[in-house]
């Protein structure tokens, strides 16, 4: 185990499965059926302003 | 129990700070020695004074006190720093105010370092302590993991700046740019980080949402990327476990390369994936719409952690580091422009279908600015990393004049916005004292700005250009002297625009203290355009 296997490591199959994930992460943002995912994310800043959700509502939480 | 554990603690660290004053070698590491000494003292007491005491229920709210703690610390904090940017400023201008009273301590060496360290992490990294702590609940839906770990992270991070600004007057440093603290500060700071990880990811994974809002995304690679650079660029060995000098274990380039790799990403993750999970809760918050694109939100993030870790040899241009080093570090710089300004997009249009409230509301406009600031900065950034342009650029006032563009301008006026956010929000008002200072602030901030950047252009491009001018003989035209002759005019330009800058502040401290602890009602917002 020295520098030279990890370098080899580190610029052949290191380097595809980094690319891969890179351009997977395209992908996997645009892939079919993801805008109602993507909607609801977005909107979750304007859920819970004023306390954590309850364990009853988890989705209104206390009274905004 | 955990009291009586508590009050052996605080005894015996007490007890060991008092023995390591005794055999101090130098005097930086005798004052941080009673320093640590007097706090572990007075925790001590005031444990011993409270043990036992009934403990109220437990709360289960949002923990804002930790957060309130953080704004005041963060305002506090831009005052000091900017104040030390001021006088270092004129320091330059005019040598004589190296005070002779205070040689050894005051002069220019000594006080710049505690002015970007103030700045950086004292003004900056409070802020991002506190807006992680507010957003990561209110995204998660769930109060904060950890108890009074929250308040240990607040506390120790404040050990951490005093430590740390004390060491640089009395003269410990590791001279490494943005990680100057000696060894036992970093101990301390690696400690306190690993507390902020815990409880930001604790929180994380009791959260209520399903989905990790995107900021909280940001905020996770800002905490975990800061751990490992802070970590491997200050593996170094003390001289004695009584003193504060230490010896790095790299040497040469190898030292030079992980110094700018953590130097870079330091930038790269502290000052901007940082500062943009404030953007991407505050812009939206603010604007009172969702983000324009969160797919685009979501490239941003990946594309900015995949490419920024590569930026730093470009620090390390035409110098012992191999050229191929050098040639990656600028090739992945100037494909770093991309996401940086779709990211950029993203912000500014959040605010479609809602331009008017540029016009209606100064904290939109702070955000507006801070984001074209980030688009500059990421623009001129790429430029500078290019080997042709950085041979004129490097070592010049250039390079400081890129630095404060986007520090005063994206970090600072993105915290502003995000401390005017946050105030009326955290003691309970209906808004701000008065929105006219807001934009006071503003203009007084912008245009502080402006000089800055200006003056630091023409100053910076003035010297490199001096500085390679050569004769029909071959011979060089200007000595290094005449250079720092030239360069005066600007440099009271500087100066002028760092003080407006400072007063913006100065009077944002006095309206957000208004807005907490005063009684006024609040004023009328201008009406939007309808």
């Amino acid at each position: 185990m020295n520098y030279h296997i990890l370098r080899e490591i580190a610029d052949s199959w290191v380097l595809l499965a980094l690319f891969v994930f890179f351009v997977g992460v395209f992908f996997w943002a645009w892939r079919p059926g993801s805008r109602p995912v993507h909607d609801d994310a977005a909107a979750v800043p304007f859920r819970h302003e004023n306390g954590p959700a309850s364990v009853t509502n988890p989705k209104s939480g206390e009274p905004r | 129990m955990w009291d009586w554990i508590k009050i052996a603690v605080w005894g015996i660290v007490a007890l060991l700070a008092a023995l390591a004053a005794n055999f101090a070698r130098d005097l930086a590491y005798q004052v941080h020695a009673i320093l640590v000494m007097l706090i572990a003292g007075g925790m001590f007491v005031w444990t011993v004074r409270h043990t036992d005491e009934p403990k109220g229920a437990a709360e289960t709210g949002y923990m804002d006190g930790v957060i309130r703690y953080g704004v005041v610390a963060t305002a506090f904090w831009g005052i000091a720093g900017f104040l030390v940017g001021v006088i270092i400023a004129f320091q330059l201008a005019f040598p004589a105010l190296n005070l002779e009273i205070l040689h050894g301590f005051g002069n220019f060496g000594r006080l710049r370092p505690l002015h970007t360290s103030a700045v950086i992490f004292a003004f900056g990294g409070n802020a991002l302590i506190a807006t992680s702590f507010y957003i990561v609940q209110r995204t998660s839906a769930a109060r904060l993991w950890g108890g009074n770990l929250a308040w240990f992270v607040f506390w120790g991070y404040q050990v951490f700046i005093v430590l740390a600004a004390t060491g640089y007057l009395l003269g410990a440093t590791q001279s490494k740019e943005y990680a100057e603290p000696e060894w036992y500060v970093d101990l301390w700071l690696t400690v306190v980080w690993v507390a902020y990880l815990l409880v930001f990811l604790g929180t994380i994974i009791k959260r209520k949402e399903p989905h990790i809002y995107v900021a909280n995304w940001f905020f996770l690679s800002f905490i975990i990327t800061v751990a490992m650079l802070h970590v491997v660029n200050n593996l170094t060995i003390p001289v004695s476990i009584f003193g504060s000098k230490s010896v790095i274990v790299w040497a040469g380039v190898q030292d030079a390369m992980t110094q700018w790799w953590y130097g870079h990403n330091a930038v790269g993750f502290f000052l901007t994936a940082g500062f943009l999970g404030m953007m991407y809760y505050f812009v939206p918050k603010q604007a009172g719409k969702p983000v324009f694109s969160y797919k685009l939100s979501i490239i941003h993030f990946w594309a900015l952690i995949f490419l920024y870790i590569w930026a730093g040899p470009h620090h390390l241009h035409y110098t012992a580091l191999p050229d191929w080093a050098s040639t990656l570090g600028m090739v992945f710089s100037v494909i770093l422009w991309m996401p940086s300004w779709g990211g950029m997009i993203n912000g500014l249009m959040t605010l479609s279908g809602a331009w008017d409230k540029i016009r209606t509301d100064p904290i939109i406009r702070m955000m507006v600015i801070s984001l074209g600031f980030y688009g500059m900065s990421t623009f001129e950034g790429p430029m500078m990393s290019i080997r042709a342009v950085n041979s004129l650029s490097h070592y010049t006032d250039w390079t400081i004049g890129h630095v404060h563009s986007g520090a005063l301008g994206w970090n600072g006026m993105i915290t502003f916005a995000a401390l005017y956010f946050l105030t009326p929000k955290l003691w309970n008002k209906t808004g701000l004292y008065s929105l006219k200072l807001v934009n006071w602030h503003f203009w007084l901030a912008t245009i502080g700005i402006i000089l800055y950047a200006a003056s630091m252009w023409v100053t910076g491009i003035m010297e490199g250009l001096m500085w390679r001018e050569v004769d029909a003989n071959g011979f060089l035209v200007n000595s290094f002297a005449d250079t720092v002759a030239a360069k005066f005019p600007m440099y009271i330009v500087r100066g002028m625009g760092g003080v407006l800058y400072l007063t913006g502040a100065l009077i944002m401290c006095y309206n957000l203290w208004m807005t907490a602890f005063g009684n006024r009602v609040p004023t009328a917002v201008a009406t939007p355009a309808e």
